[in-house]
């Protein structure tokens, strides 16, 4: 295992952070929008979301560069500044973390989908390989390529993030399939495993795609398959509109109730994805009797 | 014989086998079966199979790819033929994803199963503006608009383009469908839409209730 990844789960599971768009559009992200250029446009509006990980005790923070891959971001014409980009984003979540947090650079899906020839495997490499080198120039602890859907991809990603030589978490979306523990291309949670492991991640594991119940069996089943040590940022629950505003119903409290369990499932690293906020990581620190 | 070409070529489109279902059409072809007979005996009923497998969770999004593959290799074989007599489309559908999102893999997955399923579709592609639906759908005069959003965020500009719609006098013209993962039917009411799918192929059963 990774050095550092042994090291900080020693004492048992590390919490990480909360959503970053959630809370990105709360302080002012208009639809449409590229999130990921903030790190240029507005630094300190990114900072204060990575500063409210960092002061809720988040032991691993993320950075604003999820879709800062060249493909999403030559949806706004910005794909010539990726790296300027992947730079910035870590660079702020570093300032924000200072001693306290450890910085693990995010890698999101290229939005192409293999299996319909949108994109060649080539040029997904040299596009992770991009954004990775980056983020290690820049200073990142480690890379957490993550919300990936076909696992093809993530295996290109995972491999990309481990050429800088840092620690690399891959984690996916299982939210497909009759019981919902398949990704959207019919990945199963052993499949993951297996084929992150082969392409070099220190860790695996699933984000995003749904509430946290349904994270116990996905993790069991990741515990039974790997000796990795595991990741898991659950939603929460799913969005539903109100009055024309977006709500997600898993309270923090209801959410930290399922913390043990998950815990118990084999997780190692704990934290939230989407609708997640400071206040989830607090509850789960709470559950954990921290 | 002509029955039983029909089924071996609905098999070999829902087995994903693309060389077969190429053989397949011509065989049939060959010996006199029609056009319009395969394309309603063999094809269109392969992609109804698919899409309810896809809805039941046993076909995933590479699964149907690859039957809409080899429904393409026998379909290019009929095309000229189906062109020289009187078949028509089951109906116009324009597909796009609104204004503020990028995210197309839904809407592809829909777009592939009206096709297979005999609708002429026009896809408008992605971060639509209200007005493009507007200028378009009065060019193309579509009997139906799908309206796709990924991101919670964007769900307000499915809301823009039916205001827009109402607001220019022609909404009733057409009918409105809305699909996407944070959509639900409770939405489609609040913004007045006249349908909600909650997978692809509930959105092709929606379209073709709507046209009924």
């Amino acid at each position: 295992m990774n050095d550092l990844i042994t090291t900080m789960t020693k004492k048992g599971p590390v919490v990480t952070d909360g959503s970053w768009g959630t809370q990105l559009q709360r302080r002012g992200l208009k639809r449409g929008e590229c999130p990921d250029s903030l790190n240029l446009s507005n630094p300190a509006m990114v900072k204060e979301v990575a500063q409210c990980y960092v002061n809720a005790g988040s032991g691993i923070i993320l950075t604003n560069t999820f879709s800062a891959n060249r493909f999403v971001l030559s949806k706004f014409g910005l794909e010539a500044r990726a790296s300027e980009i992947n730079r910035a984003g870590v660079a702020i979540s570093k300032e924000a973390a200072g001693t306290k947090s450890l910085v693990f650079s995010s890698i999101g899906p290229s939005g192409k989908m293999l299996v319909s020839g949108d994109v060649t495997e080539e040029q997904l490499r040299e596009a992770f390989e991009e954004q990775a080198e980056a983020q290690r120039a820049a200073g990142a602890d480690g890379i957490i390529v993550e919300t990936m859907m076909d696992v093809v991809e993530a295996r290109i990603a995972v491999a990309a993030a481990k050429r800088t030589g840092l620690p690399v978490v891959g984690s996916m979306v299982f939210d497909s399939g009759k019981d919902k523990t398949r990704t959207m291309m019919g990945n199963t949670p052993e499949q993951a495993v297996q084929e992150l492991a082969q392409a070099g991640a220190d860790a695996v594991g699933a984000n995003c795609g749904q509430g946290i119940e349904g994270f116990i069996v996905i993790c069991g089943r990741m515990k039974a398959a790997t000796d990795l040590p595991l990741w898991m940022k659950p939603n929460a629950g799913l969005p539903e509109m109100e009055g024309g505003e977006v709500v997600y119903r898993t309270s923090p409290q209801e959410f930290a109730r399922h913390v043990p369990p998950l815990v118990e499932a084999g997780a190692l690293f704990i934290g939230g994805c989407c609708g997640t906020s400071e206040e989830y990581i607090r509850e789960i620190i709470r559950a954990l009797g921290r | 014989m002509g029955s039983d070409v029909l089924k071996s070529i609905e098999n070999a489109v829902v087995e994903m086998r693309f060389d077969d279902t190429e053989a397949l059409t011509r065989q049939a072809l060959d010996s006199g079966v029609t056009a319009l007979a395969v394309l309603n005996g063999g094809l269109l009923t392969a992609l109804e199979r698919v899409g309810v497998l896809f809805r039941d969770g046993d076909y995933f999004l590479p699964d149907v790819l690859m039957s809409v593959k080899a429904y393409n290799n026998s379909y290019r074989l009929l095309d000229s033929e189906l062109k020289k007599g009187n078949y028509k489309a089951r109906g116009v559908v324009m597909l796009g994803t609104v204004q503020g999102d990028i995210h197309e893999i839904g809407k592809n997955i829909l777009l592939a199963l009206l096709q297979g399923n005999g609708f002429r579709v026009i896809d408008l592609g992605v971060d639509i503006p209200a007005d493009t639906f507007l200028a378009r759908a009065q060019e193309e005069n579509p009997d139906i608009i799908g309206l796709s959003a990924l991101l919670t965020t964007s769900m307000p500009a499915m809301k823009e383009v039916m205001d827009l719609f109402s607001a220019r006098g022609v909404r009733e013209r057409f009918k409105f469908v809305i699909g996407g993962a944070p959509v639900s039917q409770r939405y489609a009411e609040e913004i007045g839409a006249d349908g909600y799918g909650e997978d692809a192929q509930a959105g092709v059963d929606l379209v073709k209730r709507l046209l009924a």
